[in-house]
């Protein structure tokens, strides 16, 4: 069960604006404001008086412009926020200064400590958009205290106001490298705990900048979140496979491999399915989008795909230089079916139910375009 | 009576720090530093294919991305007995570079500024004033009237606002700042450029890598071809690429962060005075130096690895790599052979074991294991790495290029070398050793493309790809000057898959707690030791904040 989540502000408009777009004049502004000011008067006040704090409480209201962010970092490296950093569409600048007002962050922010937390549990009380980096333990929650609160706890106040969550990177996805087997800490993503809230995961390892920045713009643009896949993944960004729109595709169809990373193929850019991509299993724009200002991905600068978007990556994608079993040439033609099974067998019991029964269908979507025979 | 000061989260740093403190007479009479994460990286990596070990090792870090991949590769190809062609070493060398660089101007303007630079108080500067002074300190481009109205404007917008999105409940009233309005500016002004920089400087990570953060790497070498001939490897697009990215890495690092750092902390400079850590300086070379096995044979690197120890900041003393060992009396550990003993890396282990108090709690350093970082020691001290170590060494061994910019900015600011050991001086350090790894960065592009034009083009060697080709045990260690300082990795193979993996990290070593016989780590010590430690008001911090930010803490390093 999904809680549709209340309206969000759009960007460059105010708190009047919005309001009026939502059918509410500035009369029944000040009737609100009114009932404000007498709270927070906690006493009589005569009418004359309630009438000019209600005023003055409407326009301030009336000119609040910017959503409230707050970005929590949990059990992660801090790539993610990096990556943001780098974003060159939607700067980490504009985003900061001009599109929301991040109030906390924990890599950026000016305040430490007692007046860090003041900022997050005022922030925490409105409405707000809420971006989270970093895994949840499970195991025991000494593995990750922050202001002296478990990692949940932070977690879950976060959320409880929030009107769009957004889980960035691998391990608010689903754990990345900390819940690899064995999984010291018990490591779980944003999803396993905030059960009953739709989670938008901007997964990647870590995602690309603009796709981060894209995911919030497009919160602040439409009002809403996303459309997303069966893991919560925006289509806008994940809806196709890397394989699908690799520049080495046309090596791959005419069966021209890289056998070894010092080989003649390698210097002319053949494809590196024998070197162990992961693009024919992986959905992600990175041939696309590209890093760092559209410099290049992974693939291009010449080292195979490791699959960093899709659950588990660090299990289910490893050892990283085997080729995938499905790819031709390889010896056994496997049908996507087997893959499948291999892959979960793989995975273990690392996977929820849901996350099992995506991968199936994701097998049996791959298999719709058949290998090519590589001789 | 002396009171308890907690600062949790201990922000604008890498990772989940909470320091306590306690405080008499605006003074701090004890420090505990606790490292509250841990995620378990050293035994995920165990049983796994040593080639894969640098993906796995990366993810330690996201700020500096790529230093624990190459120190994992160096460390595995140490094991195996791997060399690598010298074009594969240039790039990891430029790689290497351009993280540190890229890492010391974000710490500086993204991460500690804040703590000197004023932005409410850059709303009275005069945009003309601050553009004078900028172009007073050098040709930087972006020092115009223009560039300072602008930058004011969007603090004003932002203030006016009432949503001072990461500003907000900042210090802003608090007596430490000591800026002229001016400076502040330009300060701010710089912050919003070194953005713009990182960005376009981050790009040389792309074209060797793919992506940044997280660029690929491989064991063996490289994995990008050379070949001039094709559009989708190094070609003379990338060349041209690269020597823009390096050139204008020198101009920022010449022209804007060194010139903002020796101005700012001349502002400051009482506190050469304040936050002398433990005066125990350990390093391999200058930044960026790193390779596989005992650092004591590598070629080429211009010093010897060595320590200064008890103060005397004059006298090198060599290292010995079978020194380095890590203590869990204060980490939330067990140890096989008992809590208080040491266990060299190689027979590292890692079994974590919480008991400190389940969340919420008030406090933690009322029981002897307060944290989740080891306390790395070498032989019997507790030592400081970080950029301050190697260039306080290499001024020891005598390195002409920081014999000259020591001395010159030290007589610019009026300060003894000792002072060096410091908030400020650490501060410095960092900002200097950038203008020499920049310097650098222009000779070893230089080597790579004019290797490339004698048809050098080998950046990968398949001899050891095969798993068949390696030893059925062995084990390596690998070790590079980071960012932060020392970093070392230790691996033993067995089968062709890893056995153990241990990661000693700079922030391991500065951030840690007490020892068995009580020594306290770097940061507990700058903080508590002197007992001088200046803190004006527990409710704000800042000048906590300075010393700890001087260190550039990165806590999913020290515990991974
Ligand atoms: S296997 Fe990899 S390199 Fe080859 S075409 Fe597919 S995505 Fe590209």
């Amino acid at each position: 069960m999904l809680v549709p989540p209340p309206p969000i502000w759009r960007a460059g408009e105010t708190l009047g604006e919005q309001l009026a777009h939502a059918g509410v004049s500035r009369r029944d502004l000040l009737k609100f404001a009114g009932r404000m000011a007498t709270l927070i008067a906690m006493g009589p006040l005569l009418p004359g008086q309630t009438a000019a704090i209600a005023e003055t409480i409407a326009d301030k209201l009336a000119s609040v412009k910017k959503p409230n962010a707050v970005w929590l970092q949990l059990q992660e490296c801090t790539g993610c926020l990096e990556s943001t950093l780098r974003a060159g569409h939607t700067s980490i600048e504009e985003l900061v200064l001009n599109m929301v007002s991040l109030n906390y962050c924990e890599l950026v922010m000016a305040a430490s400590g007692n007046a860090a937390n003041a900022a997050l549990d005022a922030t925490n009380r409105e409405p707000h958009i809420l971006v989270i980096n970093g895994s949840v333990p499970t195991a025991n929650a000494g593995y990750c205290t922050i202001g002296g609160k478990s990692t949940e706890t932070i977690l879950r106040e976060a959320a409880a106001n929030a009107t769009a969550i957004l889980a960035v990177g691998s391990c608010a996805f689903d754990g990345c490298v900390q819940a690899a087997a064995p999984n010291p800490t018990g490591a779980v993503g944003v999803r396993d705990i905030l059960t009953g809230r739709e989670v938008v995961n901007v997964s990647g390892c870590p995602p690309i900048a603009d796709v981060i920045t894209a995911t919030i713009v497009y919160v602040l643009t439409y009002g809403r979140t996303p459309p997303v896949d069966e893991l919560g993944r925006p289509l806008f960004a994940y809806g196709a496979r890397i394989h699908d729109n690799c520049p080495r595709r046309a090596h791959y169809d005419a069966g021209q491999f890289v056998t070894s990373f010092s080989d003649q193929a390698s210097r002319e850019g053949h494809c590196l399915a024998h070197m162990g991509c992961k693009g024919p299993d992986t959905f992600s724009p990175c041939p696309v989008i590209k890093w760092n200002g559209e410099i290049s991905f992974p693939i291009q600068a010449g080292h195979p795909c490791l699959g960093c978007t899709e659950p588990h990556w660090f299990d289910r994608n490893t050892p990283f230089y085997h080729a995938l079993p499905n790819i031709p040439g390889m010896g056994v033609e496997s049908t996507a079916n087997k893959v499948g099974a291999v892959a979960l067998a793989a995975v273990g019991v690392g996977i929820a139910a849901h996350g099992v029964a995506t991968l199936v269908r994701r097998h049996l979507r791959s298999d719709d375009d058949t290998p090519p025979s590589s001789d | 009576m002396s009171t308890r000061v907690v600062i949790d989260p201990l922000t604008r740093i890498e990772g989940h720090l909470r320091v306590e403190l306690l405080a008499e007479d605006r003074r701090i009479k004890d420090a505990f530093a606790c490292t509250t994460q841990f995620r378990g990286v050293e035994n995920v990596l165990v049983g796994r294919d040593p080639r894969d070990a640098w993906v796995f090792a990366q993810r330690i870090c996201g700020v500096c991305t790529f230093t624990h991949g190459l120190c994992s590769i160096a460390a595995v190809e140490d094991a195996i007995g791997y060399p690598i062609p010298v074009q594969a070493k240039l790039i990891r060398d430029l790689m290497m570079r351009t993280i540190l660089i890229q890492d010391h101007v974000i710490h500086f303007y993204q991460l500690q500024a804040l703590d000197w630079v004023n932005v409410v108080t850059a709303l009275k500067a005069d945009p003309a004033e601050a553009a004078r002074i900028g172009s007073s300190l050098s040709n930087w481009t972006g020092n115009s009237r223009g560039a300072m109205a602008e930058t004011q404007e969007t603090v004003k917008k932002i203030v006016e606002s009432g949503q001072l999105s990461i500003f907000t409940n900042g210090y802003w009233d608090h007596p430490g700042y000591q800026l002229p309005p001016a400076v502040d500016l330009l300060a701010v002004t710089h912050y919003l450029q070194a953005l713009t920089f990182q960005r376009e400087m981050i790009k040389l990570h792309t074209i060797f890598g793919g992506k940044n953060p997280h660029p690929n790497m491989l064991v063996g070498g490289m994995a990008t071809p050379i070949n001039m001939d094709n559009e989708w490897t190094i070609n003379q697009v990338r060349l041209d690429q690269l020597k823009a990215i390096v050139a204008g890495t020198q101009t920022f690092v010449e022209q804007v962060y060194y010139p903002d750092v020796l101005a700012i902390m001349g502002f400051y400079k009482e506190w050469f005075d304040i936050g002398a850590a433990n005066p125990n300086l350990m390093a391999l070379g200058l930044a960026g130096t790193w390779g596989s096995g005992d650092p004591n044979l590598y070629r080429g690197n211009r010093l010897e690895p060595g320590l200064l120890l008890d103060g005397d900041f004059r006298k090198p003393v060599p290292f010995d790599l079978s020194k380095i060992v890590e203590y869990i009396s204060s980490g939330w550990y067990d140890y096989s052979v008992g809590a208080d003993k040491a266990l060299p890396p190689w027979q590292g282990e890692t079994n974590p074991n919480y008991t400190g108090p389940q969340p919420p709690y008030e406090w933690l350093s009322d029981r002897p294991k307060y944290t989740w970082d080891k306390a790395p020691r070498y032989g019997d001290k507790a030592v400081q790495v970080g950029p301050i170590a190697r260039m306080l060494l290499a001024y020891a061994q005598g390195e002409p290029s920081v014999v000259t910019m020591l001395d010159a900015a030290m007589a610019q600011l009026g300060i003894r070398l000792e002072q060096m050991n410091s908030t400020a001086g650490r501060t410095l350090a960092r900002a200097m050793e950038s203008v020499l790894m920049a310097r650098e960065m222009q000779a070893v592009f230089a080597d790579f493309a004019g290797r490339i034009l004698n048809g050098d083009t080998a950046v990968f060697n398949p001899d050891k790809w095969e798993p068949s080709s390696w030893p059925q045990a062995a084990k390596g260690v690998g070790f590079v000057e980071a960012p932060r300082g020392l970093l070392s990795h230790w691996v033993q193979l067995e089968k062709g898959a890893i056995k153990n993996y241990q990661c000693v990290v700079p922030t391991t070593w500065n951030a840690s707690g007490r020892d068995p016989s009580g020594q306290m780590g770097a940061f507990e010590y700058a903080l508590a030791h002197s007992k001088q430690h200046p803190l004006t008001d527990k409710d704000k911090p800042l000048e906590a904040l300075r010393t700890v930010h001087s260190f550039d803490p990165c806590m999913s390093c020290a515990v991974h």
